[in-house]
């Protein structure tokens, strides 16, 4: 009831200024959605270094560890002048199980391989073109067997491929949301803002498709792309099945966004002053809404994530050889496989970080943006 | 005007208020919404409450039923409550005492104090109809059983002026009109015939016709059933139409506490005249607000050390107002003020 | 109310349309039509291929007619003479492989759903009437973990646990001696006695939200001054949250079936192919891989049916129980 308006132009001078800060700032108090973010990053960071990162590069195997189980990792070697950081694994040897009649491997207490880092292995080549020779960690010795998670049925270590499979799971996240963002920006823009019959016309199409059951859609979808398809356009087939069905929420937020906008004072000031339209959607509307939909796009990406594991793993989504997650679950498919190799669920677990962590971040951003949404 | 009236004698006290403090603990602070009132409601009068949105008047009135939103707590004071049964014995009962879920309050609720809100639109289920609202009350305090409930809630229902009654208890809230839903509610708070009826700005949300209306059948309750009322508003209007006292909160605080007349026409606390000040004329008839006194309500976290209202005073004692925060100093005419200017005229 | 129900079926028209269209989209985007398909299937059998086997497929699917009077005679036929086609690679009408399939689907999705109401809505009272307690805490933790795990992993998980310390096999919906047998009522209780399995698998995702939705509505409910004012009248706490704020944010819980149905029957399709269930979606996926088009096709076709379906009934309680709606014209 007191007069407290300054000037309307200094006014939303201010507020554009401090806006994303105040998000900021009330992200930070999210302890569970900081940590989260790091998480991600880090998860990111995996995917964009995967070649140096991974002891090995995702295709070579070695056949005579098919299976091998995972090796336990010590991280001080025992010498003659004492207990030194040196990380290192035993060997494995052969066994024969006596009922089953089948090799299994048991660690070698007698070997001894060591671990070092920034070690040479086989030549990769980092963002596509910085060719190197270092991994992160590996044997000292090239030969070495070291399979920290484990190997699968080739004698691959898991590990790289998880690493490796965390660039295309990851991604095709982003590119999905991506493609998704821009239909649901666009629907959901123009159902929003001209309302009325398109709009009325655009919700029912959203009401329809969230309506239809998606994985037989998909699955439907994605076996119909041509097995001959070179692994890239896979990716993306896929990739544009799974947008095809994830825009409507986006676009429902963006919608939301637009009807709550467009009655507010600017935009109708906006209006009455005579600027175009577009520049209103441009310099009024869009910054405003920004921050709903950052977290909307993160609410989205495990999702996706969540779809390509789904298809990947019934064996219609990407196929070998692209490593993703779910690819290296359809490896875990049957009972009889995890039961001889249980650590094939490694991934899963890698599956269940990452989207945690990615649903955390989402909340956070969301409750930031609007803390007063629930 | 209201008709003169006796000055209230003490056997007609209903509530005594003494020294309530409400806090707010939260993240950022704690909200001292109530930092120590006293007020009193005595049957067959109207005290209305005014002051500023956010000064404490809902937190003040909630506070006496114990409804105050979590995570708001009295945390000093007293509210007691007096009781006078048929033969003219009187029992007194300190609300501020009870735990807000307890029987003994919940025996109070709705049968001894009837409360109506601000928003009848947001009061009331939208998904039962008025009668089921109604007749639950009727069940709950008196016993009565369901045929019985109905018959009586459709009296009340006449009573506050419904039409055609009978089919609109059994309507939901969203066929009524703001009006409607607003009598609904008066109807729910007295049809237990409550000796004390708080209405915390019960016209806000409805238009003006509506809100004349309302106030003059507050006005007729009173006169039949003989309760104390206790009216918060923003409109110094209806304060003029309904009071009998009047208590001008501000920043959690009573600044001004006194007879209506003595209140409208010898003003103490310069609050109290920047308010009156604020309306153009006297014409009451216009839909008259508070608005436009220099400055703003301090940050609730950060109440001035000194006088409340200092910051905004146009009599500030250079050197005092901002340092001391002055108690209550009764004045000669009655009622009482919160400002050094009257520290010497309480002396003498 | 009776015209609400009119205008709920009215849209659901378009809907169907929509679906069978996708579903048709679906059974000709394989490379090659139909027809060479037979043939080659038939010829790689070492069968002769008959002109008037040939002549008889064209004259009944009308393949050699423009792509929407194909899609008429599919439709016509479904809807007139319930012909979903033939299934090549069963070399059996589709109708005779999908309906006890179908009626399993629906049968695990209900009792799907029925589980997940049982535990989601007293949880997410207690997780909204105690918020910020231990056992909300605990409950939303839950909660996130069933929302971050995908439904085939933790049937997985669950089954490699039974095998691995129960040495026992939890896939399938029968024991052995049932698997085969009529109807009868043991074997209805063996299914329910496995049927909890899958339940749980395909619950738990749509539990942890549900539990989400129904402390975030009450919450909101909770807040709402209605219930003030119920407490103003002297109500007991436990008497005025039932009466009031829960069963207006049962309405929003109800109306989620619709957004639930879609993902259970989905999500059902896969945990099904893990634990090998005689559902659908098993044989959707062979379907599928096999390019047994017309078998897919009506699958995809019946499942969106049903979840139209079912939403239209979750509708229908909807406005039952909200007068809202209900009065809405
Ligand atoms: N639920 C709550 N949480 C935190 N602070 C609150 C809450 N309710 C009220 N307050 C604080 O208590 C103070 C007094 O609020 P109150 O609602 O009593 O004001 P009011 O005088 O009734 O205003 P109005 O005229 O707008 O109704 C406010 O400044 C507010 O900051
Ligand atoms: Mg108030």
């Amino acid at each position: 009831m007191i007069a407290r308006v300054p000037a309307p132009d200094h006014q939303e001078a201010i507020n554009v200024a401090t806006q994303w800060q105040l998000m900021w700032w009330r992200f930070r108090k999210h302890r569970l959605a900081m940590t989260s973010l790091v998480i991600v990053i880090l998860i990111y960071l995996v995917a964009l270094l995967a070649e140096f990162l991974a002891p090995f590069t995702p295709d070579e195997f070695r056949a005579d560890y098919t299976y091998a189980p995972p090796q336990r990792l010590h991280l001080f070697l025992e010498t003659e002048n004492g207990l030194r950081f040196q990380p290192w694994v035993y060997g494995y040897k052969v066994e024969i199980e006596e009922e089953a009649l089948r090799r299994v491997f048991v660690p070698d207490e007698e070997v001894i391989h060591e671990i070092g880092f920034f070690v040479s292995g086989v030549p990769v080549r980092l963002f596509g073109f910085l060719e190197t020779d270092r991994h992160l960690v590996g044997p000292k010795e090239p030969e070495a067997p070291m399979f920290l998670f484990g190997a699968d049925k080739l004698g691959r270590d898991l590990l790289t491929r998880m690493i490796y499979g965390t660039r295309i799971s990851m991604s095709i996240g982003l590119v999905g949301v991506a493609l998704s963002l821009i239909l649901g920006i666009l629907l959901g823009g123009i159902s929003g803002f001209l309302g009325g019959q398109v709009d009325n016309i655009i919700q029912r199409v959203i009401e329809f498709i969230r309506s239809v059951p998606t994985i037989p859609l998909w699955m439907g979808l994605a076996a119909a792309l041509p097995t001959d398809w070179p692994p890239l356009r896979i990716y993306f087939g896929i990739t544009v099945i799974l947008s095809f069905i994830g825009w409507t929420e986006l676009a429902r937020v963006v919608r939301g966004r637009f009807l709550a906008l467009r009655t507010e004072d600017f935009v109708i000031a906006a209006h009455l002053d005579g600027v175009g339209q577009m520049r209103i959607i441009l310099h009024h509307m869009v910054p405003s809404f920004l921050s709903h939909i950052i977290a909307a796009l993160t609410l989205a990406i495990p999702n996706m994530i969540l779809a390509e594991t789904s298809l990947s793993f019934l064996g219609l989504g990407l196929r070998p050889p692209i490593v993703s997650w779910g690819v290296l679950l359809q490896e875990a498919q049957n009972i009889r496989t995890v039961a001889t190799a249980p650590w094939l669920f490694a991934t899963g677990g890698a599956v269940f970080i990452a989207i945690l962590a990615l649903n955390f971040v989402g909340d956070g951003l969301r409750d930031a943006a609007d803390p007063y949404a629930r | 005007m209201p008709a003169e009236r006796p000055s209230p004698s003490a056997d007609d006290l209903l509530l005594e208020v003494r020294d309530l403090h409400v806090h707010f603990p939260l993240d950022e602070g704690t909200v001292r919404a109530v930092a120590g009132v006293d007020f009193d409601v005595y049957r067959n009068r109207t005290l209305c409450v005014v002051g500023e949105s956010g000064c404490g008047k809902s937190v003040s009135a909630q506070s006496i039923l114990q409804l105050v939103d979590r995570p708001g707590r009295i945390v000093q004071g007293q509210i007691r409550f007096h009781q006078h049964d048929a033969d003219g014995g009187v029992t007194v009962t300190d609300l501020a005492s009870l735990r807000s879920s307890s029987r003994a309050m919940r025996s109070i609720r709705g049968r001894h104090i009837g409360m109506v809100f601000q928003e009848p639109n947001t009061s009331l289920s939208p998904i039962h109809t008025v009668g089921n609202q109604i007749s639950e009350v009727i069940q709950l305090h008196l016993g009565a059983d369901e045929d019985t409930a109905r018959r009586q809630g459709i009296e009340m229902l006449e009573r506050v002026g419904i039409a055609r009654p009978a089919q609109n208890y059994d309507a939901y809230t969203f066929e009524l009109s703001g009006g409607m839903r607003q009598r609904v509610m008066i109807a729910m708070a007295l049809v237990c015939s409550p000796a004390l009826l708080i209405a915390d700005e019960p016209t806000t949300a409805l238009d003006v016709t509506t809100q004349a209306q309302i106030m003059s059948l507050l006005q007729e309750l009173q006169a039949d059933f003989g309760m104390g009322v206790m009216l918060i508003t923003h409109d110094l209007g209806v304060v003029a139409e309904m009071a009998d006292d009047v208590v001008v909160m501000y920043l959690g605080q009573v600044a001004e506490y006194g007879d209506v007349d003595r209140i409208f026409h010898a003003p103490t606390h310069p609050y109290t005249k920047a308010l009156l000040r604020s309306i153009p004329n006297l014409d009451f008839d216009q839909d008259i607000r508070l608005d436009s006194i220099r400055g703003m309500v301090p940050d609730p976290f950060h109440r001035p050390a000194g006088c409340p209202f200092g910051p905004r005073c146009d009599e500030v004692i250079e050197g005092r107002c901002e340092a001391e925060n002055p108690p209550a100093f009764s004045l000669a005419e009655g009622g009482s003020v919160r400002c050094l200017h009257y520290e010497e005229v309480t002396l003498s | 109310m009776l015209r609400y129900i009119l205008r709920r079926l009215l849209l659901m028209i378009p809907t169907l349309f929509g679906i069978s269209i996708i579903a048709f989209i679906i059974i000709q985007l394989p490379p090659g039509d139909y027809l060479t398909t037979v043939i080659a299937q038939l010829s790689a059998a070492g069968d002769l291929v008959e002109e008037d086997v040939i002549a008889g497929l064209k004259a009944r699917y009308g393949l050699d007619r423009p792509m929407h009077v194909q899609y008429l005679k599919w439709m016509g036929n479904i809807m007139l003479r319930g012909d979903f086609g033939t299934s090549f690679e069963w070399d059996v009408p589709v109708g005779d492989l999908i309906w006890s399939r179908l009626g399993l689907t629906v049968a695990l999705s209900l009792a799907t759903l029925l589980f997940t109401w049982a535990v989601a809505f007293p949880v997410g009272i207690y997780a909204a009437v105690r918020q910020y307690s231990w056992g909300d805490y605990f409950f939303t933790g839950i909660g996130f973990v069933g929302l971050a795990i995908p439904n085939f992993l933790l049937a997985l998980v669950l089954m490699y646990v039974a095998f691995k310390y129960f040495n026992q096999s939890v896939g399938g919906l029968f024991s052995p001696d049932f698997v085969e047998a009529p109807w009868t009522w043991a074997r209805v209780q063996d299914m329910l006695g496995h049927l909890w399995v899958p339940m749980v698998i395909l619950g738990t995702a749509g539990t942890a939200g549900l539990i989400r939705i129904m402390r975030a509505n009450l919450l909101d409910e909770l807040r709402k001054p209605y219930v003030k004012t119920a407490r103003a009248k002297g109500l007991s706490e436990l008497r005025l949250l039932l009466k009031y704020p829960v069963r207006v944010a049962l309405n929003p819980f109800v109306s989620t079936i619709g957004l639930t149905l879609p993902i259970l029957i989905s999500g059902s399709a896969i945990v099904s192919v893990v634990l090998s269930l005689p559902t659908s979606g098993p044989l959707l996926l062979r379907a599928l891989i096999a390019q047994d088009m017309y078998l897919a096709g009506s699958f995809i076709l019946l499942l969106g049916v049903i979840t139209v379906l079912g939403t239209l009934l979750s509708d229908l309680l909807l406005a039952w129980l909200d007068p809202r709606i209900r009065f809405d014209d």
